[in-house]
């Protein structure tokens, strides 16, 4: 066990070390999420629709893109010089090989988040910290699990045809069920409704994580064996 | 007989039965008082989106018998069921709109059960997208064995959520606690086209599988 989390975390520094040397993908991201909230901000009718009754949506769709698209980077890095044999020769587990690649992956959409989150409440003026403490919760329950099967199917789609595409395609459903909590959580949050509204969407939540970073952890050996 | 012939002939009664499932709906079965004749679509539509939900637990046991045991027939039934429950949920998904159309007033609507299945056929889409973007069968066979079971496991929770968010569709009327709240002769119907549903799921899956077979390339 002691092992297994040691090893991780030596995969998921590797992958942090190596993004912060180049910092392309993180600056990428976060432009990217900048801009789509300004995209977001304009593609609406100000008069007709008022930016607390847009404002959950706005955030989700952003934060969902923004992660769709830097799951891409984790095993695209591993492609060059086949470095990903490198990492399956060494000698640690699939299990911990997967593990640092989703606490990477975790990290990075967390700095993304975070700054996401600080932009959308400067441009959109709604009222985040009275509720920061369960809006964070929130954006770590939703991510978590998503994340885990962004991590495993990226790491089948780099080495297929069209991967920027492929990835989307099959993620998306995966999102549904995280993106209609946490929208609904976050608009419940807005309008200053108790929490106890919203407990259910919490248990959901919850148990999407459990389920699917378990089932991925599992699966994971299956996409890299040769 | 080989299995492709085989297939070929379930198929075949499975068309004349359902053939029988329509006169039956059309001719002998009552009216529903309020919705009238286009109720009658209930008959195709229920059914076939039993088929397409059969297809998807299929594939998804299959994924897992494949990944266990690696034998290359599990992952053929998979693609072959993928397939079969594809045809399936466009059955379904094109019978309920016109339905929904005079009934709902509305040809679509994001409940529960709609959001679901359209869910549903877009991971037959993407699973079968992806069988085509590998060429190495083995690497293939087990990439969709991992979104086989993946798929599986994540429809709960899309009902589940959709369900706490708004539904609208009709509330289940045979598989529910209490007796089935419709009359004899239209449960006969429906349980009739059920059998011939699943009866053609077989046949299609048993030909899909042996073109499989013969091509290696499934």
């Amino acid at each position: 066990m002691g092992e297994l989390v040691r090893h991780a975390w030596l995969v998921a520094r590797k992958d942090l070390h190596l993004e912060f040397r180049s910092r392309t993908a993180i600056t990428s991201a976060l432009v990217f999420t900048a801009l789509v909230l300004v995209v977001f901000e304009h593609g609406r009718d100000p008069t007709a629709v008022s930016t607390i009754d847009l404002a959950p949506s706005i955030l989700w769709v952003t934060f969902s893109f923004a992660g769709m698209l830097t799951l891409n980077r984790a095993f695209n890095a591993e492609l060059e010089n086949q470095a990903l044999d490198g990492l399956l020769l060494a000698p640690i587990s699939r299990t911990s090989l997967f593990l640092g690649k989703l606490v990477a992956n975790l990290a990075f959409v967390a700095v993304v988040q975070v700054t996401g989150l600080l932009l959308f409440t400067l441009f959109f003026n709604v009222p985040v910290w009275t509720v920061w403490a369960p809006l964070v919760t929130v954006m770590i329950l939703a991510t978590t699990g998503f994340i885990a099967v962004g991590t495993l199917f990226s790491a089948m789609v780099v080495r297929t045809r069209f991967a920027e595409l492929m990835l989307p395609v099959l993620l998306l459903p995966f999102l549904l069920p995280p993106l209609i909590a946490a929208v609904e959580v976050t608009a419940k949050l807005f309008a200053g409704r108790p929490l106890s509204e919203v407990a259910g969407w919490f248990r959901l939540l919850a148990a999407y994580d459990v389920a699917f970073v378990t089932l991925a952890t599992l699966l994971f050996p299956a996409t890299v064996t040769e | 007989m080989t299995l492709l012939r085989r297939g070929r002939l379930i198929t075949g009664i499975a068309l004349l039965l359902l053939g029988g499932v329509y006169v039956r709906a059309l001719v002998f079965t009552p009216e529903e008082r309020l919705q009238g004749l286009a109720q009658k679509i209930y008959y195709v539509h229920v059914p076939s989106a039993w088929s397409a939900m059969l297809a998807m637990g299929m594939v998804g046991l299959a994924s897992i018998l494949f990944l266990f045991l690696k034998d290359m027939r599990y992952d053929r039934f998979a693609s072959a069921s993928a397939e079969v429950g594809t045809a399936f949920s466009l059955v379904m998904l094109t019978t309920g709109p016109l339905w929904a159309r005079p009934i709902w007033g509305t040809w679509w609507t994001w409940d529960a059960r709609l959001t679901l299945t359209l869910m549903m056929f877009f991971m037959f889409i993407g699973y079968q997208v992806l069988r085509g973007a590998v060429a190495d069968p083995g690497l293939r066979a087990r990439y969709a064995a991992v979104v086989g079971i993946c798929g599986l496991v994540l429809l709960p929770f899309i009902h589940l959520s959709v369900y706490l968010f708004r539904t609208l569709h009709p509330m289940p009327i045979v598989l529910k606690p209490s007796k089935p709240s419709l009359p004899g002769s239209m449960l006969e119907t429906l349980l009739l086209s059920f059998g011939v549903f699943t009866l053609l799921y077989v046949g299609f899956v048993i030909q899909r599988y042996a073109i499989g077979e013969h091509t290696h390339d499934a």
